[in-house]
């Protein structure tokens, strides 16, 4: 008799598993594979043959050992517990592999996503009686300091709340009993997801408020909305990480999820010291309290990193469907892709550019558009946002590479990183005259009411005065800076001074590392200050060298520095300070 | 299941050799990665690896070579084993080939353990973070791209520039401060020239510290495919020393351009669809295993730090090799064939240098609490005074304003004294910073805006004119 669940190896290359007598196997179907029980999911399906690939090391595996089939997809869990845990591409906790196998990852190791033995203090908002749909709220427990983590009755499921319980339970005891139509629907604090597939809400909207990240440069001049996409490209050394940690970081996001894809295992390592140490400038908690990471790092097998991305998004879903907004790091898009192009190699499918497969696009799209701000499902109107952030490290920092390009295609901020400014040590190395956001438009209206009307004046005036800066730099390459209009020289001291003092903000000072936004205006402000001022002054045919040797300039590059409660005084000081050093320069 | 000895399982059905690969048809339960030995119809002894298993096939890897090797006399032989080391305390001071083969006239080790040489990856949630402090006494890598324990910083160099004088003189010369703990330096040598492996030896040797040297030597003339092991053979080395023997590694591995060209070599053999430049689309995961097996374990003693060797064809950074290292390791060094052409060494053109766990390492307890600031604030003056050079040429000195001229002077001193050093010369980190903070004190105060005001007030103009040397 043909046992229809289990098949046997007829293969193996790396990480890619031909398993034969597989007829009736489905296309991304999970499987056991060998005989100890390595994960895999199938990819390509001829006849009785699977291709499958493997999430684990696969030395040592022969032809002729067993492959068992599991009949789902791959899935995650999804439950309290996620927030504050660590994982790798496949949700294995990473602790409870270690707990199991000591500091070296080993093979075959299946441990469950969610603690299987902690109880969590379930409070019911559901009454009995009340008809639910998938997406309603059932209850809420505590899942860290800041979340509060809404069970809900999973999609697809409905009906009247025939019984519902209050009190402690573990995440595979039953919680709630619906009624639907005469079925009982027993419900548990978890459900399972399969992560390639987008969980559902009713309506996707338009984005309407601005991620805030505390970094100048993304805030004040290329904003990326709640619910948006971002991409960061840029090539080693340029401070990709360095930028995704600072927004996971301060980004006013209520859940974090942190996906480290293919990267190095000591900025994961960072990542999980740091976070629980600082505070989160929003609720004044730990970092960690709203964060969940997900880490496979380069040395990891590359099929578990394929999934990396698609284990993030879920879990951001899943949180956006509560109704917070969740921001989703990816680091890096281009390792992932790279796994993408390995598994395709090894199946021998027709390569396009760079070796990379053809569906690599499709691919990449159908990730960035889980982002987006959206009426949840569930009967109450609620809504929430995921919005992704994805670096990109393009092979010899060139962006014209398949995977920038086609991220480019569909994200709509985009921060180029410069390797130029990256080697003066100019960080954030966002390049301001080739980075842009699409978001401007979308946000406007939320800076002028939240912020101040001048807000986005100002910041079109900033980025005139950068403009006209690198126009001015290709004459003074040319002639020397002594040919230019004295106008023009005093405009290059504030370009520099809005390059040097407001763009440059440094990651790892105590004060500078999160800037926030009433500190950004007052920034601004004192700039265009000075800038009014050198104006006067010039016209009143004062040279630009004794303007540019004015003394406040060194108070103003100390500015970022000053403390961001107390700098609403500071700022007042400066404009008398500036007022004060033009009047007598004036008076000269 | 047959019953058969899976110990012995030997064959002769060789149907295909080609370039470096060779495949046996008929063949029975063979596993993913397993070892086989080849013996020629000369009778001379071969090693191989399965890289693909299929169920009457498998192709083999072979790494000295297939020369010799026919479709009739062959004898295959699976050993039913994964590629593995065996290894003891008394490795140290033992020289290996690129198979970990003795070379040096010493008997086999008696083994206290055989490992895998693939190595595990270390769980993230496992590993310490690198913080403590390696002087290196050369003041580009300690002052301005800083190496810590359990790094993996590489040097990116070009033919016929100086990079095996520095990694010899780093070798000799790192020492963490106020520590006294084992050290030792693993040497993996791929595809260099005698004299090159010459050079390191003696270089070890004349610093009396050749007992604490293990060596694996694959010269330019041994089998190119055996390079793809070496590295392997090294690292599962270190990590015994390292998390067996409590003992800090530094692992060179040199050069890591031709391990990857005997990549590509098994990749186009196989017929594999090529990446960029041929090279094969996993070589960045390929690396990694490499490279990530750098790092600290918490809760053990040893540590692991790797400084890879490549050179750049054609200087060029952006090549796959460089580039994709880059990605994997935290930093590098750059050396400059336009520095090294003025007579400076070590020519390391500290701008597209970077150490990325510099911050962790330095600083109060560590270093000194202006070394940051003195590091950005030399870095950006250099880099400006660069710029500068470059204008120079097309509009003359005269045209310069005084803050050019500043960093124009400050460019010409930095490259001169702080970057020049003698390969035998050893600077303490006060040194090296009290040297920084000479060249700053050319600069206005005002100017420096990198620093705390603090550390300006407490050395700025101050700096004993460093004493250098030994």
């Amino acid at each position: 008799m043909t046992d229809y669940n289990k098949g046997k190896i007829k293969s193996v290359a790396g990480p890619l598993v031909i398993a034969k007598g597989m007829r009736g196997c489905e296309m991304y179907e999970v499987v056991r594979v060998g005989n100890e029980g390595l994960m895999g999911e199938t990819i390509k399906l001829i006849e009785d043959l699977a291709y499958i690939q493997v999430y684990e090391d696969t030395t040592g595996l022969k032809p002729g050992e067993d492959v068992i089939r599991t009949g789902a997809p791959l899935s995650v869990e999804l439950g309290p517990g996620i927030i504050t845990n660590f994982y790798d591409g496949i949700q294995r906790p990473l602790l409870a592999i270690k707990e199991k196998s000591g500091d070296f990852i080993g093979r075959g190791i299946d441990v469950p996503s969610l603690d299987p033995e902690k109880k969590w203090d379930f409070r019911p908002i559901a009454k009995e009686g009340d008809e639910l749909q998938g997406g309603d709220f059932l209850g809420e427990v505590d899942e860290s300091k800041v979340i509060a983590h809404k069970i809900m009755v999973p999609p697809g499921k409905k009906g009247k709340v025939a019984e519902i319980k209050s009190g402690a339970f573990t995440v595979n005891e039953v919680i709630a009993v619906l009624d639907d139509n005469g079925d009982k629907v027993e419900l548990t604090m978890k459900q399972k997801w399969p992560v390639r597939i987008g969980r559902p809400f009713k309506e996707k909207l338009d984005p309407k408020e601005p991620l805030l990240t505390g970094q100048r440069i993304y805030d004040t001049f290329f904003p990326i909305a709640k619910g948006g996409t971002a991409a960061i490209p840029g090539g080693f050394g340029t401070g990709k990480t360095v930028s995704q940690h600072q927004l996971a970081k301060w980004a006013d996001s209520q859940v974090v999820v942190y996906v480290g894809c293919g990267e190095r295992g000591n900025e994961m390592t960072e990542v999980l010291m740091t976070f629980p140490q600082l505070d989160d400038p929003n609720t004044g908690e730990k970092l960690m309290e709203r964060s969940t990471l997900i880490a496979n790092t380069s040395n990891m097998p590359v099929a578990a990193r394929e999934a990396s991305i698609y284990t993030g998004v879920t879990i951001a879903e899943y949180y956006r469907d509560m109704g917070y907004d969740v921001a989703l790091m990816a680091d890096s898009s281009s390792r992932w892709a790279e796994a993408l192009r390995e598994i395709s190699g090894r199946l021998e499918e027709m390569p396009g550019e760079e070796g990379f497969p053809a569906y690599l696009g499709t691919k990449l799209a159908d990730f960035y558009e889980r982002a987006g701000r959206v009426l949840t499902a569930g009967s109450e109107k609620r809504m929430g946002s995921v919005s992704i952030i994805g670096a990109v490290s393009p092979p010899g920092g060139d962006f014209s590479e398949p995977v920038s390009q086609n991220t480019l295609r569909v994200v709509s901020s985009f921060w180029a990183l410069d390797t130029n400014l990256a080697d003066r040590r100019h960080f954030p190395a966002i390049n301001w005259l080739t980075s842009y956001s699409l978001y401007l438009d979308f946000v406007r209206n939320w800076y002028d009411e939240n912020i101040d009307k001048e807000f986005m004046v100002i910041r079109g005036d900033m980025m005139a005065i950068l403009e006209k800066e690198s126009e001015l730099q290709e004459i003074v390459q040319l002639v020397g800076q002594d040919a230019l209009p004295e106008a023009d020289r005093a405009l290059l001291e504030v370009a520099r001074m809005i390059r040097e003092d407001y763009l440059q903000q440094h990651a790892y000072h105590e004060v500078d590392s999160y800037c926030p936004k009433e500190k950004q205006f007052l920034m601004l402000k004192v700039i265009v200050k000075f800038y009014t001022e050198v104006k006067k002054a010039i016209e009143l045919g004062i040279s630009a060298n004794r303007i540019t040797g004015v003394k406040i300039k060194d108070e103003i590059a100390r500015m970022k520095y000053e403390p961001n409660q107390q700098f609403s005084k500071r700022y007042e000081e400066l404009i008398k300070s500036i007022e004060s050093e033009f009047e007598s320069l004036r008076n000269q | 299941m047959k019953d058969k000895d899976l110990k012995s399982r030997e064959y002769r059905s060789v149907t295909q050799v080609a370039g470096p690969l060779m495949i046996v048809e008929g063949v029975e339960g063979v596993a993913y990665g397993e070892v086989v030995h080849i013996r020629t119809p000369g009778g001379e002894e071969r090693m191989g690896q399965v890289l693909e298993s299929q169920e009457n096939l498998a192709i083999v890897q072979v790494f000295e070579g297939t020369r010799g090797l026919d479709t009739d006399e062959t004898r295959v032989r699976f050993s039913g084993d994964i590629m593995r080391i065996s290894l003891s305390k008394e490795i140290l001071g033992r020289s290996f080939d690129g198979l970990g083969r003795p070379i040096d006239g010493g008997p086999e080790l008696i083994p206290e353990a055989s490992l895998s040489i693939t190595g595990a990856a270390i769980n993230p949630t496992a590993r310490a973070y690198p913080d403590e402090f390696i002087q290196t006494g050369i003041s580009t890598i300690d002052g301005m791209n800083t190496l810590v324990r359990g790094q993996k910083l590489p040097i990116f160099s070009g033919s016929g520039l100086p990079h095996n004088d520095l990694a010899a003189q780093i070798a000799r010369q790192a020492t963490v401060l106020g520590s006294n703990e084992p050290f030792s330096v693993i040497f993996a040598a791929m595809g260099i020239t005698h004299e090159e492996a010459n050079f390191f030896m003696n270089s070890f040797e004349s610093s009396g510290a050749l007992e604490r040297i293990v060596s694996f030597i694959n010269l330019a003339d041994d089998p190119a495919i055996e390079r793809i092991i070496t590295p392997r053979m090294a690292l599962t080395t270190a990590e015994f020393l390292a998390f067996t023997y409590d003992t800090h590694v530094l692992v060179i591995l040199t050069d890591m351009t031709n391990y990857c060209e005997a990549l590509r070599e098994i990749s186009s053999a196989r017929e594999e669809v090529p990446g960029r430049r041929g090279y094969p689309g996993y070589m960045y995961t390929d690396l990694s295993t490499i490279y990530e097996r750098a790092g600290r374990i918490a809760g053990r003693k040893g540590s692991i730090t790797q400084m890879p060797i490549l050179s750049m064809p054609d200087d060029d950074i952006t090549h796959p090799v460089p580039d994709l290292t880059g990605y994997i390791t935290e930093g590098q060094f750059v050396l400059s064939r336009e520095l090294h052409r003025k007579g400076v060494y070590p020519p390391v053109d500290v701008l597209p240098s970077l150490s990325r766990l510099m911050n962790e390492g330095i600083g109060e307890g560590k270093t000194r609490a202006d070394h940051l600031g003195v590091s950005d604030q030399c870095y950006s003056n250099y880099a400006e005074g660069r710029d500068v050079r470059s204008l120079v040429a097309v509009v003359g000195e005269e045209a310069l304003s005084e803050r050019d001229r500043l960093n124009l002077k400050f460019a010409d001193a930095f490259e001169r004294q702080f970057v020049t050093q003698g390969p035998d010369e050893n600077r303490t980190i006060e040194q090296t910073l009290n040297l920084g903070w000479e060249l700053l004190s050319e600069i206005p105060e005002g100017e420096l805006k990198r620093i705390d005001a603090k550390y300006i007030d407490q050395h700025y103009k101050k700096a004993s004119p460093a004493k250098t040397g030994e």
